[in-house]
């Protein structure tokens, strides 16, 4: 009976260096059958690194192993590849999904693992030849989905299925291996609505009661407490509080994760006197052919001075309109600035008209990623108001001086932290890369600017700066903004009136101040 | 041990900013010299060999600054270009024009047909984005093949060029002396006795590569350089990106066109027919062992790339001739096949190098 002491896995004296430079330190704690553990942290306080070494991912080899030990039933493991991991009875679902498009939930599950039969052919040449078991393979992933108590169904192709469904896919695939002991989840949550949110946490306590342990990573420190029985917070490559869900609250881990304290956001913005009611931009009956966001018939006066936000559930068209406006995608209706129509479908005639955008896909649209900090900061400014050129004789060429420092200037305001303005995008922090975006944006001065899911997959530390440098973009210069995010609260925080997106329409605008029971009326109210 | 950690740490970033594949390169030709003269070839002439090969062909490596810079990757369509510096070279001598002129009017003249056939092959090539080299390859084939039949049957006269006994069509390979046969290379040229340094080729080729440096530092290469980095983020900045790149298309196209002018004064021979073939490869693989990845290329990479891979393989076909002369006591010539294996061998190692950027 002494077995029933050992924990499922324990942690002892973890720690990780990559060339020197410490990302864990002595990392310490134990998780037993059943367990569900809440791990938050800012970004780069260590969370994906110390999952990685759990998972046995090669990168930690490659870069000079890790120090410490990992302990599974009493037994020290040491994974060589992630291989190892699996058999030991770990799973994890990462952040981007890992399924195959054109293949069904059943056939994602069970992928290389299907119940196989045997044939006249597999006989002579042997296993690999092998039919597959249909009937048993879906037998067994309806087993594993429901293990998760949702429906999703088993025979669905998997690039038609809504996001929501594609994560649970992911996660059933992980169920159905039959020694499951312990699954990662890395913000599992991220790309779901909330919503979608609450149905994949409610399947997280289900799969613990089954005996699995989980370990969840996530943003939202609302749904840990909602759903896990413990919470260890991470900063700077140490476990700064390790403590049971019940005796904590949601002010209390955002203190322990930033080391210091976050201001209470303000629910109400004092509404600006001297604000004139002249419409900036009026939208006519917009269409905006984007994949997943189709917009149908949007109409939108935006007033100038003020923070418009626009909501919605996600896949009902709220990123389509400023992608359609700023003529990324195919678009059709009227857009008139300042009494001017502007064309649709060219993205020059747009940002001519000085109007600026940031992209909610940071890393498609949004970077360089190869180039300098200075590079991406400088360089619409560059192109589209000629700003940051200098004339040598006949030609004129890029004052690298000039760049250098309006680029130390926003890395300074912003508190973007690196190492340098020399530093290539790409080895930014999410939160960091999100201010590079806003930089860009900020240097070429608009009069209105769009901003889309400006703090997506962003710490709390880092959101409160960027809405922090949008208010005070809009106060202090006086531009207007449209800011589109997924987060309600945030929204409400931040903006003067709230248009909520539903079916590809607006549904209704209404001031920040009203309560959330009527925006969430009108979310639903239309949508497809 | 803190001190040693520090010390490895620099000799590893040095190496990875150099890049390991460069350096191994550079040890072999530096070996390359050492041998020579313990095998009974004199250094100076060695390294004379290697300067001018420099010399002829550091304009065609830069040909693919360019494209790659824009993102159109590595120009494996280099004869579009060639064939019209040829275009260019035989209207030249056609009209009678002789000495430094020659070359000057092979210059003028071959600009047009450089920038029509460069905004026709940029056009192409934005038709399948993602897929350039492969395209941009058979470009080059096709058209090398098309010029074989448009040598014999254009209506050239001048009796330098054409086929003797038939009075009609153009000779596979031209004479150039008495036309620009070295009006580079002879330029303040640096005479010992074992050495020829071509100092107008290589200023010449400083000039261009002084151009294309400064070109990437204006608003326009800038553009350039950002498309080829990322075309959504350059697109969402108001770039009109199929613009910049039937520009940067055409820029190497004018290069290729150039560049085979450079390296005919210095080999004093104009090929025509199916030579064209066989300048795309070496051009694309200088820039590669200079350090170039699909999407980023420097002046540097040029410089380094084209003076490497012109070394080893001027040197090694000799040096390891020698060497094997003197092992086996044999005076056995097989120094052409060594040319052909290093050649060759070089190509195909730089291709293995080939390295694309994250998305």
């Amino acid at each position: 009976m002494t077995e029933k002491k050992v924990p499922l896995l324990e942690v002892r004296n973890v720690s990780k260096d990559f060339f020197g430079n410490k990302v864990l330190n002595d990392i310490n704690f134990t998780m037993e059958e059943g367990d569900v553990l809440g791990l938050v942290g800012e970004n780069g306080a260590g969370k994906s690194t110390l999952m990685k070494i759990l998972f046995g991912m090669d990168v930690i080899r490659e870069t000079g192993g890790y120090g410490g030990e990992v302990i599974i039933n009493g037994n020290v493991v040491k994974f060589v590849s992630s291989f190892d991991a699996l058999e030991s009875g770990i799973g994890m679902v990462h952040q981007e999904f890992s399924l195959i498009p054109g293949f069904t939930a059943t056939e994602n599950i069970l992928l290389n693992r299907e119940p196989q039969k045997y044939n006249v052919i597999s006989e002579i040449f042997g296993k690999r030849l092998n039919t597959l078991n249909r009937s048993s393979m879906k037998e067994k992933a309806e087993d594993a989905i429901s293990k998760l108590g949702v429906k999703i169904d088993s025979d669905m192709v998997i690039n038609r299925m809504p996001v929501a469904h594609k994560q649970f896919t992911e996660i059933a695939r992980e169920l159905s291996k039959d020694n499951m002991k312990l699954l990662i989840l890395d913000e599992p949550t991220d790309v779901l609505t909330e919503k979608e949110a609450e149905t994949l946490l409610e399947s997280i306590g289900t799969v613990a009661k089954r005996g699995i342990a989980v370990i969840f990573i996530t943003h939202r420190l609302h749904e840990i407490l909602s759903v896990c029985n413990k919470v260890i917070v991470m900063r700077d490559g140490l476990i700064v509080k390790d403590v049971p869900a019940k005796e904590t609250n949601v002010e209390e881990i955002t203190k322990w994760m930033v080391g210091r304290k976050v201001k209470e956001q303000e629910t109400k913005r004092e509404s600006d006197p001297d604000k004139s009611n002249k419409t900036i931009m009026s939208v006519k009956n917009l269409w905006v052919d984007m994949p997943g966001e189709t917009v149908r018939n949007v109409s939108l006066d935006i007033t100038e001075g003020e923070i418009l936000g626009i909501g919605g559930l996600a896949g009902q068209g709220k990123l389509g309109i400023p992608n359609g406006i700023m003529g990324l995608y195919e678009a059709g209706g009227k857009v008139i600035l300042k009494g001017k129509e502007i064309p649709l479908n060219s993205p020059r005639q747009c940002l001519d008209a000085n109007i600026a955008f940031v992209s909610e896909d940071r890393r498609g649209v949004g970077l360089l990623l190869d180039e300098t900090l200075e590079w991406n900061i400088a360089f619409p400014a560059m192109q589209i108001k000629n700003k940051f050129l200098k004339k040598y004789g006949p030609i004129t060429w890029r004052d690298e001086k000039a760049i250098e420092k309006v680029t130390e200037k926003y890395v300074e305001e912003l508190q973007i932290k690196c190492t340098g303005t020399k530093q290539n995008a790409k080895e930014l922090s999410g939160g960091n890369q999100q201010k590079i975006c806003l930089a860009k944006a900020f240097a070429l001065e608009p009069g209105l600017l769009f901003v889309s899911e400006p703090t997506r997959g962003i710490d709390v530390g880092a959101k409160a700066l960027v809405l922090d440098a949008l208010r005070r973009f809009n106060r202090e210069k006086g531009v207007t903004v449209v800011m589109i995010s997924s987060e309600l609260e945030e929204l409400r925080s931040v903006c003067d009136r709230i248009a909520i997106v539903s079916g590809g329409k607006i549904s209704g605008i209404l001031p920040a101040t009203e309560s959330s029971e009527k925006f969430g009326m009108l979310m639903v109210s239309n949508v497809r | 041990m803190g001190e040693t950690l520090i010390s490895k740490s620099t000799l590893q970033k040095a190496v990875q900013s150099f890049g390991l594949p460069r350096l191994i390169i550079a040890g072999f030709l530096l070996s390359l010299f050492i041998t020579a003269p313990f095998v009974g070839s004199n250094f100076f002439t060695q390294l004379s060999n290697t300067i001018n090969r420099f010399g002829w062909n550091a304009v065609l490596v830069l040909a693919m600054v360019p494209m790659v810079h824009s993102g159109c990757g590595l120009n494996f369509g280099l004869p579009l270009g060639i064939i019209s510096g040829l275009l260019g070279a035989t209207l030249s001598i056609e009209m009678g024009f002789t000495g430094f002129a020659s070359f000057v009017m092979a210059v003028v003249f071959c600009t047009p047909f450089a920038l029509v056939l460069g905004l026709g092959y940029g056009w192409l090539l934005n038709k399948i984005k993602g897929g350039e080299m492969m395209i941009a390859t058979y470009v080059g084939f096709s058209s090398v093949s098309f010029m074989c039949m448009m040598w014999l049957l254009l209506p050239y006269k001048s009796p330098t060029m054409i086929w003797g006994y038939a009075g009609k069509g153009l000779r596979t390979t031209i004479s150039l002396e008495g036309f620009y046969s070295g009006v580079l290379s002879n330029f303040l040229a640096i005479r010992t006795p074992h050495m020829l340094i071509p100092t107008g080729a290589i200023l010449f080729f400083a000039l261009l590569a002084f151009g294309m440096w400064a070109f990437l530092h204006t608003k326009t290469g800038t553009a350039m350089t950002a498309v080829g980095s990322n075309a959504t983020f350059a697109r969402a900045a108001g770039i009109n990106v199929d613009k910049i790149r039937i520009l940067s298309v055409g820029m190497s196209t004018w290069l290729g066109a150039v560049g085979i002018l450079v390296y005919q004064q210095g080999f004093g021979w104009m090929q025509l027919y199916m030579a064209p073939f066989n300048m795309a490869l070496p051009a694309v693989s200088a820039i590669l062992i200079g350090g170039a990845t699909v999407n980023k290329a420097s002046i540097i990479n040029v410089v380094l790339g084209t003076f490497l891979f012109q070394g080893i393989v001027t040197m090694t076909p000799t040096v390891i001739n020698n060497l094997m002369m003197v092992i086996t006591g044999q005076g056995l010539d097989i120094s052409e096949v060594i040319r052909v294996i290093a050649s060759n061998g070089m190509i195909l190692y730089a291709l293995t190098r080939k390295s694309e950027v994250t998305r």
